[in-house]
């Protein structure tokens, strides 16, 4: 991981929490806007499933559970999907909570990870 | 009926039912499966690492893990039998942080490593210990037969 990519996810994770949590309890169905903020935060973590891949070469080695921090971050990979299939099935305000209860979820996940890779096993 | 607006209708695949589902239930069903999901990781993460350091704690987790995934399965479908199933799952779930939160706190040995259940759940946000007594409050409200 890289520390300020990570830290920008997890802001942006957050963001997109909010605003799909907060469009949602305000009985906006799936848009756009909820969607895509999901969709960008999906597209950072394939990222960062790159860069976790990629980052071992470059010296820049997890201090912790390789496992875990994988196990992590496939879960965290698969929740916007599930939450945007939901989504896609039945389009109602709940859909669009559940798809900022992802993105905050993913939000935790990530800073587990950063702990995992920065802090774990020191 | 209950006076309650709900602008959310089930849409099952088969047509058949068009039960009202309120939007408590699909956030509980939306936790239930995260749950399921990060109780399956860290159990998969801890029997592969390191099952013999903690056998017996590692091996209740696998279960939990597998308990919740029914869980949410049976939240899911409709019917009597999987209502039934979803009373089961979830009154061990809460039995099961109720006792080995205690135990953890207890007797702290036994419980070194850490399981969704130890200390009531709060390394998860204590939602093992919430989740359970809102599935509950929500199964009671919907009982087959009521309104």
């Amino acid at each position: 991981m890289i520390e300020w990519f990570a830290w920008a996810q997890i802001a942006v994770a957050v963001l997109a929490g909010l605003l799909c949590t907060g469009l949602g309890l305000f009985g906006r169905r799936p848009t756009d806007l909820s969607m895509g903020a999901t969709a960008l935060v999906e597209l950072l973590l394939l990222a960062q499933l790159v860069v976790a891949i990629a980052a071992p070469f470059t010296g820049n080695n997890p201090s912790g559970s390789v496992l875990e921090f994988y196990t992590y971050l496939i879960s965290a990979i698969l929740l916007p999907v599930g939450a945007a299939t939901w989504a896609l099935i039945e389009r109602s305000r709940w859909s669009t909570v559940i798809l900022g209860g992802a993105c905050l979820a993913v939000a935790v996940m990530l800073y587990r990870m950063l702990q995992i890779w920065t802090v774990q096993g020191l | 009926m209950t006076g309650q607006k709900s602008d959310a209708e089930v849409n099952t695949t088969d047509g058949a039912r068009n039960r009202r589902v309120t939007g408590i239930g699909r956030v509980l069903i939306a936790v239930y499966g995260l749950l399921a999901l990060a109780a399956t990781g860290r159990s998969f993460v801890q029997i592969a690492e390191s099952f013999a350091d903690a056998p017996l704690s590692y091996s209740l987790s696998a279960l939990a893990a597998v308990i919740y995934i029914v869980a949410t399965v049976a939240l899911v479908r409709s019917g009597r039998g999987w209502y039934r199933v979803a009373w089961v799952t979830i009154g061990f779930e809460l039995l099961g942080v109720l006792v080995i939160g205690a135990l953890s706190l207890v007797e702290p040995d036994l419980f070194q490593h850490k399981t969704v259940w130890s200390v009531f759940g709060r390394g998860y946000g204590f939602v093992p210990l919430v989740l359970p007594l809102l599935g509950m409050w929500w199964l009671a409200r919907r009982a087959p037969g009521r309104a």
